[in-house]
């Protein structure tokens, strides 16, 4: 069975743009890119979309699907009522480049900040030994396709730049705990997780976990266990013996700086 | 910015390419010191590596401890029906265990076995379980962590340089289209920021194509829109040749309902985890279809098969694990026969086979893959599935130590290289591949680099002229050909003509068909400014897919036998005289494809020896044999 589907698509770049019009064929079992390439091909050939996979595996073509953020090849067109005008956006937190391509150059800056893994140098090849039960934590997080739709819908920074100096956001507060839950590695992130990264900035709301494709429970499984460590740190009597003794170093693992002034 | 401002860029390697491959040559590279740039089509991270499920080929031995480099190899070159380049199969075998623990120390982390190791799993073609994976997403986690692994580099040159793209950089959402030589030597590479149409030149000695593959000339594919051929259309340019083109792999299972997700890959694992094949009567059909070079290693009954699982010490492999070419070509016998599904497909059942909670474990993305695209609970039902256009094994010919192509300072490491896989590739040695070569390109690359220095290559205004000219053009002209209906029409033929089961009229009707289509792709025009316009992109894109689907189709009929990657409904047969021949294209001037017969080296007589005279007679002519035993008697070579 096919229709014809409204479309409202921003069009325009960072300075300025509109939402443009069209009517579109739809069939059978087609998700929201599958429309939006028809209208390329067929009305508005350079109309800009990042796309990659068609299979919700890469991340790319992250969008706002009538005001909501997802993946344009998961969002099938039979969640919609074929009367329904369907209004396609980008990203709001990032700069548009294009139509409904953004600027996602910020989380590449903020993921170059993170200190990263650091296992045993002794360790071999071939000699690592972790059991499952340990590695299946850290697995979770890297199922993550970095579609940025966290990021984007994160209230901490959406509507808010001001605040991405202080913020890496869900996805990277989740690298930190990814890191940290990892049986090999050795670096101590908790300290900057807070003070560089701005975990105290997440008031668990949860919308991060909302709209994740992969279903990772970012807020559940990464971002409160995270919260739990840093607050372990700060207040364990044993490490604050330690750093006034000298014992245990007071500070951990240094964020990497972005780039020399 | 005027039209034809160009920033110019000093680097030693360009590695033209973000998946595997590329990130692994840019890393050794790097590591060994020398000023790198990355190019990727894509985001930096989203590559096609992604998209890999199953795993990643080692002979570890972590799982069965009879497994080692002499029967990785053994099943490689099974696989490709001994077409391969056999020194490339044998580096591969050796070094595919040290690249995956590699990994491991840049903070990989695969499913574990019970003493801690990395697990593996049964693959079809592959003897032991050999796969190293995390769950069904094995490619997101190697690029991830090669991606994580270049964040590392460049974080230790931020503390050294003061600067974390001082000595590696990703040039994410660019596009290569000229390679430029200097008196037949690499002088640098040109091309456009996608975002805003701005023009680069890279001047270096040394680029890595790493590409990857050539699906989106077909239309139904389990592969991206960056798989435009773009490596072996630039290596074709630039004067160098590509190996034996016909090899296109179909895998025997993309979804193929509703018809928007047709093609897209559903992963092998699903059969190496216990999933079955059944036509519409509800019958294993693949019993049917063991060809006789496979016989001996292929259970007969579906209690024998269903006992290796659990018992592969004494029971021979199901034959639903039969290498990729083989169950493409069953599953499309079975659907011509008229016992197919009612999409044109057949049934993979694993809903009937295993629990669902080891379905949900071991096969997660596949469940919601299904359940979100196709409203198929892959626990309780089984799954629709046909072939789908996934590799092409034929690609740049390369040296096989050092992946150097024929033009100084050129070199293809991955996919858009040939040679490695034979006519057909075993499923899980792609991900091995990119590791291995990938970090043998990146070396070699680098020593080049030390070879020209002093007396570095330099890019003339002329050949720089020109590839602005040619980029421009489809801006310039109005009123022209829509390039995204000329690449529908160009993924209709290759589909229809050069596909999965081929014949010399087809073939031949193919050609002209090309030649009509190449002159649509010369008038071309769009629409639009240079800022972020697919449009614009498309165009670029058409000189490769035209180039890479002409080499295909003249290669497909040129071979007149079948084998691997390759079947002819006219040469049914695969042909022991045909084996020792490989075939090879080239470019005269801009667009003309010339094809030559090249003799297969023959292979090492220590490596032969690791194969029983009888099953080399399958394959083998009758001179090749009668040299066999004195080459088995041969000293073995080094075995590192």
């Amino acid at each position: 069975m096919s229709y014809k589907a409204a479309l409202r698509v921003w069009r325009g770049d960072d300075g300025q743009g509109e939402l443009a019009d069209y009517t579109v064929e739809v069939n059978d079992g087609e998700v929201v890119l599958d429309v939006l390439h028809r209208l390329q091909a067929t009305q508005a050939g350079d109309l800009a979309i990042r796309w990659n996979c068609k299979a919700g595996k890469c991340g790319s073509c992250s969008m706002e699907i009538n005001g909501r953020p997802g993946l344009a090849c998961m969002t099938r067109m039979s969640t919609f009522e074929p009367a329904e005008t369907l209004t396609i956006t980008p990203l709001r937190t990032f700069p548009v480049i294009r139509d409904l391509v953004t600027d996602v150059s910020f989380n590449y800056a903020k993921a170059r900040e993170i200190p990263s893994f650091t296992p045993d140098p002794s360790i071999g090849l071939g000699e690592f030994r972790m059991q499952q039960v340990d590695v299946q934590r850290s697995q979770e997080f890297r199922k993550c396709i970095e579609c940025y739709l966290c990021q984007n819908t994160c209230h901490v920074i959406r509507d808010h730049p001001e605040n991405e100096r202080e913020f890496a956001g869900p996805r990277f507060l989740m690298r930190i705990a990814e890191l940290e839950m990892h049986p090999a590695d050795e670096a101590d992130r908790r300290e900057i997780a807070q003070d560089d990264f701005g975990l105290g900035l997440c008031n668990i709301t949860k919308c991060c976990t909302e709209v994740c494709p992969e279903n990772i429970k970012i807020t559940d499984n990464a971002l409160i266990p995270l919260k739990e460590r840093v607050v372990g740190r700060k207040y364990d009597p044993l490490t604050w013996l330690g750093s006034k003794i000298g014992r245990r170093p007071q500070h951990d693992t240094p964020a990497v700086p972005a780039r020399k002034a | 910015m005027a039209m034809t401002d160009i920033e110019r860029l000093p680097y030693d390697v360009v590695v033209i390419g973000a998946g595997g491959s590329g990130l692994r040559a840019a890393i050794e590279a790097r590591q060994a010191g020398k000023k790198t740039a990355i190019i990727s089509k894509s985001l930096f991270g989203k590559a096609h590596t992604v998209m890999a499920e199953g795993g990643c080929a080692a002979s570890m031995g972590n799982a069965n401890p009879n497994d080692n480099w002499q029967v990785h190899f053994r099943d490689t070159m099974r696989g490709g029906k001994f077409l391969n380049n056999w020194r490339m199969a044998e580096l591969h075998a050796k070094e595919a265990p040290d690249r995956v623990w590699e990994l491991e120390a840049w903070g990989a982390l695969f499913d574990r076995t019970k003493e801690g190791k990395i697990s593996q799993r049964n693959f079809g073609g592959h003897e032991y379980p050999r796969l190293a994976h995390v769950g069904d997403r094995t490619g997101l986690e190697i690029i991830r962590t090669l991606q994580q692994r270049v964040v590392a580099l460049q974080q230790q040159d931020a503390v050294e340089h003061g600067d974390p793209e001082a000595m590696i950089k990703v040039f994410a959402e660019t596009t290569v289209t000229r390679l430029i030589l200097d008196a037949g030597r690499i002088a640098g590479a040109f091309g456009y920021v996608r975002g805003t149409g701005q023009f680069l030149l890279f001047e270096a000695p040394a680029v890595v194509l790493a590409t990857g593959g050539i699906g989106k000339s077909y239309k139904v594919t389990s592969n991206s829109w960056e798989y435009t051929g773009d490596g072996h259309a630039l290596a074709l340019l630039a004067g160098a040749s590509l190996l034996n083109m016909e090899f296109v792999q179909l895998h025997p299972t993309g979804m193929i309902w509703p018809p928007s997700v047709k093609g897209i890959l559903v992963t092998e694992s699903v059969r190496g985890d216990g999933g079955v094949l059944r036509n519409s009567e509800g019958k294993r059909f693949m019993f049917n279809y063991v060809p006789d070079v496979f016989r001996a290693q292929y259970a007969e009954t579906e209690d024998e098969a269903d006992r290796w699982y659990t018992d592969p010490d004494h029971n021979r492999r199901p034959p639903e694990l039969l290498p990729r070419d083989e169950v493409a070509r069953s599953i499309n016998s079975e659907v011509k026969a008229g016992r197919g599904t009612e999409h044109g497909g057949v049934f993979l059942d694993i809903a009937s086979r295993r629990p669902a909670d080891y379905i949900l474990q071991r096969l997660p993305s596949m469940y919601h893959q299904f359940k979100e695209l196709a409203d198929v609970d892959i626990t309780k039902e089984p799954m629709e599935i046909g072939p789908t256009c996934h590799y092409v094994m034929g690609g740049v010919e390369v040296d096989p130590d050092t992946q150097a192509a024929s033009v100084p300072g050129l070199y293809a490491a991955g996919e858009v290289s040939g040679g490695m896989h034979g006519s057909n590739r075993l499923g899980g040695n792609s991900l091995s591949d990119l590791l291995v070569f990938g970090r043998r390109a990146g070396q070699a690359a680098s020593e080049h680099v030390d070879s020209v220095s002093g007396a570095r290559p330099a890019v003339g205004q002329a050949a720089l002229d020109e590839a602005v000219t040619e980029a421009l053009a489809p801006l310039e002209r109005s009123g022209g050909e829509n390039p995204y209906e000329v690449h529908a029409a160009l993924q209709q033929l290759m589909t229809d003509q050069v596909g999965l089961i081929r014949n010399e009229g087809e073939l031949q009707s193919a050609l002209s068909e090309l030649e009509k289509l190449r002159a649509r792709v010369a008038q071309v025009s769009v629409e639009g400014g240079r800022a972020y316009n697919p449009g614009w992109h498309l165009a670029q894109d058409l000189r490769n897919m035209m180039l890479v689907s002409d080499c295909v189709a003249q290669s497909a009929l040129e071979r007149q036998e079948s084998r691997g990657g390759h079947t002819r409904e006219d040469y049914p047969e695969m042909s022991p005289t045909w084996r020792q021949v490989n075939l090879v294209c080239t470019v005269r001037g801009e667009d003309q494809v010339a094809l030559a017969r090249q003799p297969m080296i023959p292979m090492r007589g220590d490596l032969l020896g690791l194969f029983e005279v009888n099953e080399l007679k399958k394959y083998l002519t009758e001179g090749e044999l009668a040299g066999v035993s004195a080459g088995s008697a041969a000293a073995p070579e080094e075995t590192r």
